[in-house]
């Protein structure tokens, strides 16, 4: 299977929703409307000559800048056709909402959870948006660039002394 | 005083502070908080190669009930540190602890948000060993240097005034120094 034939059934089926597209070396990007995202997943899944069973990682990116601060990607694989396929999604820092693609992978649970705690980026409709690695009450989100490396101060309880 | 006629049936006089850290510092019994790659060189000084039952360590316990100094071998994590700090607690009295190696003693190349930089943040720590991670060598350097400070100590008198009051240091040059506790 061709990224091409991926493009064109993309296009063909959720035309509306593609913002754009690249390939870099043999693989395929597409960049998607946010609010598009989880009928363009069910597509890709549902789709039985596409079949992209399998999210192999859901990330987020902070590119530090004042429009389109974040990205969220989703990586794809089908084990059908042995291909890969990258969505991405653009998002902006005062609306830092993802509709939530739980529904259409279970694998996307825990990488949503992974990705609000580190970036703060929320997935609505989520069924369990807790954080993954640092404490519940923890205000922060370690891998914003706009985080200082050794953290901050006193923010994590030590055991006493 | 008849002493000399004591001695001569066998009988030694002593301080009653040196026999009991006499007793104490030759059989220091390793609590083994091996948690990154310093643990590697602990197993190696473990091993008949560096064999640190010549110096009465052999018995490392995995159960802290059982232990008298704790080496906290690794990098300790703030998710850690609660565990770390429980078997601690866990040890009975009398004990000490070695913080082995950069990351225990100040995170290390560690400078991150999820590293504690530096056990003694909630740890009182006797012995910092340098290295990264030491040589066997050096954590052998750090127990006979604990077991000369354990020489000095008021056992007696700690007991109605409580805690130690000296921290030492242990360059990866073996060379040791000694920095008073607040």
């Amino acid at each position: 299977m061709t990224n091409a034939l991926v493009l064109e059934k993309l296009t063909a089926s959720c035309g509306g929703a593609i913002l754009g597209s690249s390939e870099f070396r043999g693989d395929l990007t597409v960049t998607v409307r946010k609010e598009e995202i989880v009928a363009v997943c069910r597509f890709l899944r549902d789709d039985p000559g596409l079949a992209f069973d399998m999210l192999v990682d859901l990330l987020g990116i902070d590119m530090y800048r004042p429009d389109g601060r974040f990205e969220v990607l989703y990586n794809l694989y089908s084990l059908k056709n042995r291909a890969y396929v990258r969505i991405k999604v653009a998002v902006e820092e005062d609306d830092c909402v993802v509709p939530t693609v739980s529904g259409v992978w279970t694998a996307a649970d825990w990488h949503e959870r992974e990705t609000w705690d580190m970036m703060g980026i929320r997935f609505a409709g989520h069924p369990d948006l807790r954080r993954m690695y640092m404490p519940e009450e923890y205000a922060y989100h370690p891998l914003r660039k706009d985080f200082p490396l050794l953290g901050i101060p006193d923010s994590i309880p030590l055991p006493r002394k | 005083m008849a002493l000399a006629g004591l001695q001569e049936d066998g009988f030694v006089t002593t301080q009653l502070d040196a026999a009991i850290n006499w007793a104490r510092k030759n059989s220091l019994w390793p609590m083994p908080m091996g948690i990154s790659c310093c643990a590697i060189e602990m197993m190696a000084t473990a091993s008949p190669r560096f064999d640190i039952s010549r110096f009465g360590s052999e018995v490392m316990r995995f159960s802290p009930r059982q232990c008298d100094v704790m080496i906290v071998a690794g990098t300790v994590t703030y998710k850690m540190s609660r565990v770390v700090r429980k078997i601690y607690d866990q040890m009975p009295d009398p004990k000490w602890v070695i913080s082995m190696g950069a990351c225990a003693s100040s995170g290390g190349m560690f400078r991150s948000y999820s590293v504690v930089q530096g056990i003694d943040q909630f740890l009182p720590v006797d012995v910092f060993v340098a290295g990264c991670p030491p040589r066997p060598e050096n954590l052998l350097h750090a127990l006979i240097e604990l077991q000369k400070k354990i020489a000095e100590e008021r056992t007696l008198g700690d007991l109605v005034s409580g805690g130690r009051r000296e921290k030492l240091f242990i360059a990866e040059t073996g060379e040791a120094s000694r920095v008073a506790a607040v």
